[in-house]
């Protein structure tokens, strides 16, 4: 797509400086317009009833009360939107408002707009609801055992939402060739992604019948596709905008009922729409992580070289889909990519439940078996009697090889990573060396950049960029991604200010609108810096290659001998020879006509060729490594982290202080769930959210805030734009591991669940001191009933990527197409 | 919202000085200083994370010190002085905190960034060379899920070292990591 050279690291002017944020000044100064920011006249509010049962038939809804009050100017209900619809085309399960059933409590049930908030919130609560109450379904554990009532009438059997087998060698036979075989129990409790901003959204329907909505989303364009599907319009009189998200990770990436539920309703009155969830109700649209009981078996010979592994995971979906099949597949693709793994069984299960959905937070159901793993390696390198740092570094992944599950590694940088953070921390001095109470622990980790296939199953790119060259010297570059902080309109300027010699603040960046930008997936997956710069490149030597032919007949040098720097284009060899950028737009204008081109970007095939091979190919992995020092109390098991030195291999940066920024904020999250984070439900039959508030869903300040050394690892890698992989969600996956082996270090107690908290370790502490088994965590697996396993001999038995089971694979399987 | 029905006709009436300008407003009564910022001054630049007082978001000055602006009545401001975001630009210049924070990526959603903006002028205001930890007590009631607040202190610090007339410039840590 792009020129060789834009991969592999040549000399740069932009790329991998520190640069300002294109949008900085704009957030600085509170100029940027957030949806909730926007105001339209004749505007009226909406707000949403929602579910005060957890699993409920809905006998009948009188919304007589709410209509008559003065101010109101519409009332709607779930019959009037019968449409079902999901992220994921196999997970269609979800209604604007209830139909017939609620799954949770926070489930939309009703909704009203009005002139003001003030009187639409008196309407909802003036809709009576008459309730059947059903017996919820409280627990993972508890789905397993009760296939009624059915949440759903979908899946394979009973609540169980998903269920997948995969066999990659036999690791049996691993087992049996290995010289230590452990087997260990994990949880990792589930957390939500808490942006700042509620979500807010903003609809307009014109008088030509055209729908507008502007939306804290993530991914406009699957907002785009389930508007039309939902409210039966055509997708060309539909235009989603995209406002700049305050903080996303992962949880603004659904399309969400009150998005559709403004649309329907300025439909409905003539009038623009706004809603904004209120704090306690962005917990009930959550789509976080999933809470996931894991069981992991490896065998490994004396010198720790893994020769099977079989890992299991069990997720608690909560009421729908959302993307929880690929949550599911996630839970088992990654284990491969650190250290070579001969043999893999992977075996995962979603089921439903009656509390908020689960879904993408960052990392998308990959920490939960990354801190698994981690800890595991860290209990085996101790029954080998191997320093865990020597252990990981003897059994890395090669670069530019393929797993034992057919994903592609490129570059591959995590023994450097390992290899900085350890010296970094003085690993050999300190670690079984300090005092009882104080520990290091060290974790690595590895993460897509991007997903390899879209959501949907198409052909077309994921990835588009315009660009269009203004005579006075201006470029504009049009592209779908959608900016949630992480700076990916800032990426787009970089790299084509880069090609085009001019400066990233000389560009006009459009970017999250279906009506004016080519389609960009969204900002998941950690897709958009790779995706979209590579799209962009295409797109700016696009037009480099036009205005270059003219500019060089101009100066009358050889095409390939012209710069294009400082906002000119000149002769390498007489740089007095040249024109103003400007002027060669001018020239190439009035010689060649409107200058404007296109760039897009398809991910490269999955060597994998077998029904789930579609959820952990991407265009390149990046790599991290921590080491986190934990100081515990043991009279009060309380655990602080005074320090995390995390490596990060990030290919190439783009912009070195913005990569500084997201290995940062990945580091806060995950010691945010490491200690204190949990979405958590009372214990009654109730399934009431514990704390759906800011207060008392604890999240760290900056008092709990640790110190931060941070090494960038650069091995370029060929598939990402000059060299650069993703950083915005692979550093948080160490961390939570990586504390929980420190904690191990430092008092002797296994903590094998998230969060660590005070009354765990304390737990583990007395159970230590009684003489008993020093662990706090889960200590069984449910029965689960597993399908026929897809077998797929790994690479280095002969396979080719395709299943050798009795079922054949079909040439598109679109369930398999997501992540 | 609370769940009532405000009467249209009743109206409060304050004058008070917003960013150094007299303002008069009228609005519902029960409103907090945050909505009548961002709903009847078109002060959008003042942001919301709970409105319950939770979360630092929609912090501004009040007579010079930080206050959860969803938390204090409008009709309490009479005759106060209140500091915004929007005051903080000095005409086309931006604040050295602003500009710290530009500089360095301390915005990174942009969300939070009005409230700790205002904080941490309060704490330059009153200290011009805080400690890291005087900065992390100043700020710890404002969250920030973008940052992991790193950014943040050495933005503030950058800031303070400018607005005492140094010639400040961020270490190559900063922007590079350790090497």
């Amino acid at each position: 797509m792009g020129g060789g050279d834009r991969r592999q690291g040549g000399p740069t002017r932009v790329i991998g400086t520190p640069q300002r944020k294109v949008d900085a000044a704009a957030k600085v100064t509170g100029e940027t317009l957030f949806s909730d920011d926007l105001v339209l006249p004749r505007m009226l509010y909406a707000r949403i009833l929602r579910s005060t049962q957890p699993h409920a038939r809905i006998a009948h809804i009188d919304a007589s009360a709410a209509e008559a009050i003065e101010g109101v100017k519409a009332v709607l209900t779930g019959e009037a939107l019968p449409t079902a619809f999901g992220i994921l085309p196999v997970s269609q399960d979800e209604h604007t408002l209830a139909v017939h059933k609620v799954r949770f409590i926070g489930d939309p049930v009703a909704a009203v707009a009005a002139v003001t908030e003030e009187i639409a919130t008196e309407a909802i609560d003036a809709i009576q609801v008459e309730y059947e109450p059903l017996e919820p379904i409280t627990s993972a554990e508890e789905a397993t055992e009760k296939p009624d009532p059915r949440i759903h009438d979908y899946g394979p059997a009973g609540n169980f939402h998903k269920l997948i087998d995969l066999e990659f060698g036999d690791v049996d036979q691993g087992f049996g060739e290995a010289g230590l075989v452990r087997e260990d129990f994990f949880f990792y409790e589930g957390s939500t992604h808490l942006p700042m901003e509620q979500h807010a959204a903003v609809a307009s329907w014109s008088p030509d019948e055209k729908l507008t909505l502007w939306s804290s989303t993530q991914t406009p364009h699957y907002v785009h596709r389930a508007l039309a599907k939902v409210l039966g319009l055509l997708a060309a009189h539909i235009r989603v905008v995209a406002c700049p998200n305050g903080g996303g990770f992962g949880g603004k990436s659904d399309p969400f009922s009150h998005e559709i539920v403004v649309a329907k309703l300025a439909m409905m009155t003539g009038r623009p729409v706004k809603i904004t969830l209120t704090r306690e109700e962005v917990f009930y649209c959550h789509r976080g992580r999933h809470p996931t009981l894991m069981w992991v078996k490896t065998g490994v010979a004396r010198d720790g070289s893994i020769k099977g592994m079989h890992f299991r995971t069990l997720l608690d979906g909560g009421a729908y889909g959302s993307y929880g099949v690929a949550s599911t597949y996630y839970t088992g693709a990654l284990q491969t990519v650190t250290y070579h793994v001969e043999r893999y069984k992977f075996q995962g299960a979603r089921v439903f439940t009656n509390k908020a959905p689960c879904g993408p937070k960052r990392g998308h159901g990959t920490p939960q078996p990354r801190f698994a793993l981690e800890i595991h390696i860290d209990k085996i390198a101790e029954d080998l009697g191997i320093d865990p740092a020597e252990l990981r570094l003897k059994h890395l992944v090669p670069a530019e090889s393929l797993t034992a599950n057919y994903l592609s590694v490129g570059s591959m940088g995590l023994g450097e990573c390992i290899r900085r953070v350890t010296d970094g921390a003085r690993w050999k001095e300190r670690f079984r060396k300090l005092p009882l109470g104080r520990g290091v622990g060290l974790a690595c980790s590895s993460y897509i950049t991007g997903a390899g296939l879209a959501i949907y199953w198409n052909d077309m790119p994921h990835s588009g960029v315009q660009l269009k060259c203004d005579r006075g010297g201006g470029v504009t570059v049009f592209c779908g991604s959608t900016d949630i902080g992480q700076g990916s309109d800032s990426v787009l300027a970089y790299v084509v200010a880069e090609i085009l010699g001019i400066e990233p603040l000389d560009l006009r960046i459009v970017t999250a609108d279906t009506d004016l930008t080519p389609v960009d997936l969204g900002s998941y997956s950690s897709r958009v810096t790779l995706m979209t710069g590579n799209a962009a490149i295409q797109a700016a030597e696009r037009a480099r290659t036009i205005l270059a032919q003219h500019a060089a007949k101009a100066l009358e040098v050889p095409v390939d001998r012209l710069v294009f720097a400082d906002r000119r284009v000149f002769d390498a060899e007489d740089p007095d020879n040249g024109m103003s950028f400007a002027e060669a737009v001018v020239r190439a204008e009035a010689a060649h006509g409107t200058v404007g081109t296109v760039g897009s970007y398809t991910p490269p095939n999955s060597a994998g060729r077998y029904r789930g091979a579609g959820v952990g190919p991407s265009p390149a992995y990046s790599y991290s490594a921590a080491v986190a020092e934990a100081e515990v109390d043991p009279a009060t098991g309380i655990v602080r982290i005074p320090k995390i030195w995390i490596a990060h291999d990030v290919g190439r940066c783009i912009n070195p202080v913005n990569v500084m920024g997201q290995v940062e904020g990945s580091v806060y999250m995950g010691l945010g769930e490491a200690v204190m984070e949990e979405m958590a439900y009372r214990s009654n039959r109730s399934v009431v959210h514990k704390m759906p508030s800011l207060l008392e869903y604890k999240s760290p300040t900056t008092l709990e805030m640790c110190d931060v050394v941070t090494y960038l690892v650069e091995d370029p890698d060929p598939a990402g734009p000059f060299g650069a992989k993703e950083v915005g969600q692979g550093p948080l996956l160490p961390i939570p591991p990586a504390i929980a082996n420190a904690v191990y270090d430092a008092v002797g107690v296994r903590v094998d669940e998230v969060p660590l908290t005070p009354e765990k370790v304390l737990k583990a502490l007395k159970r230590k001191a009684a003489g008993q088994e020093p662990r706090v965590g889960p200590t069984k697996f449910p029965e689960i009933p597993w399908p026929e396993p897809i077998r797929v001999p790994p690479p280095w038995e002969g396979g080719d990527g395709r299943a050798v089971s009795a079922t054949p694979v079909t040439a598109s399987v679109p369930e398999e197409r997501q992540h | 919202m609370a769940n009532r029905r405000p009467n249209p006709r009743v109206e409060a009436h304050i004058g008070f000085v917003v960013n150094g300008e007299p303002t008069e407003v009228s609005f519902a009564p029960h409103k907090t200083l945050l909505e009548v910022l961002r709903e009847d001054l078109d002060l959008t630049g003042t942001k919301h994370g709970c409105e319950l007082g939770e979360c630092g978001t929609c912090t501004v000055l009040l007579d010079g010190q930080p206050v959860l602006s969803c938390l204090v009545l409008g009709i309490a401001c009479e005759g106060r002085r209140i500091r915004t975001v929007e005051g903080m630009r000095e005409g086309p210049h931006l604040h050295p905190l602003q500009d710290a924070f530009a500089e360095l990526g301390a915005a990174q959603c942009g969300y939070c960034t009005p409230g700790l903006l205002l904080t941490a002028e309060a704490l330059l205001d009153e200290n011009s060379s805080p400690s890291r930890d005087e900065i992390k007590n100043a700020l710890s009631g404002n969250l920030c899920r973008c940052t992991g607040y790193i950014k943040i202190y050495e933005a503030v610090e950058l800031a303070a070292a400018r607005m005492r007339g140094e010639d400040a410039r961020p270490t190559a840590e900063t922007i590079y990591g350790r090497r």
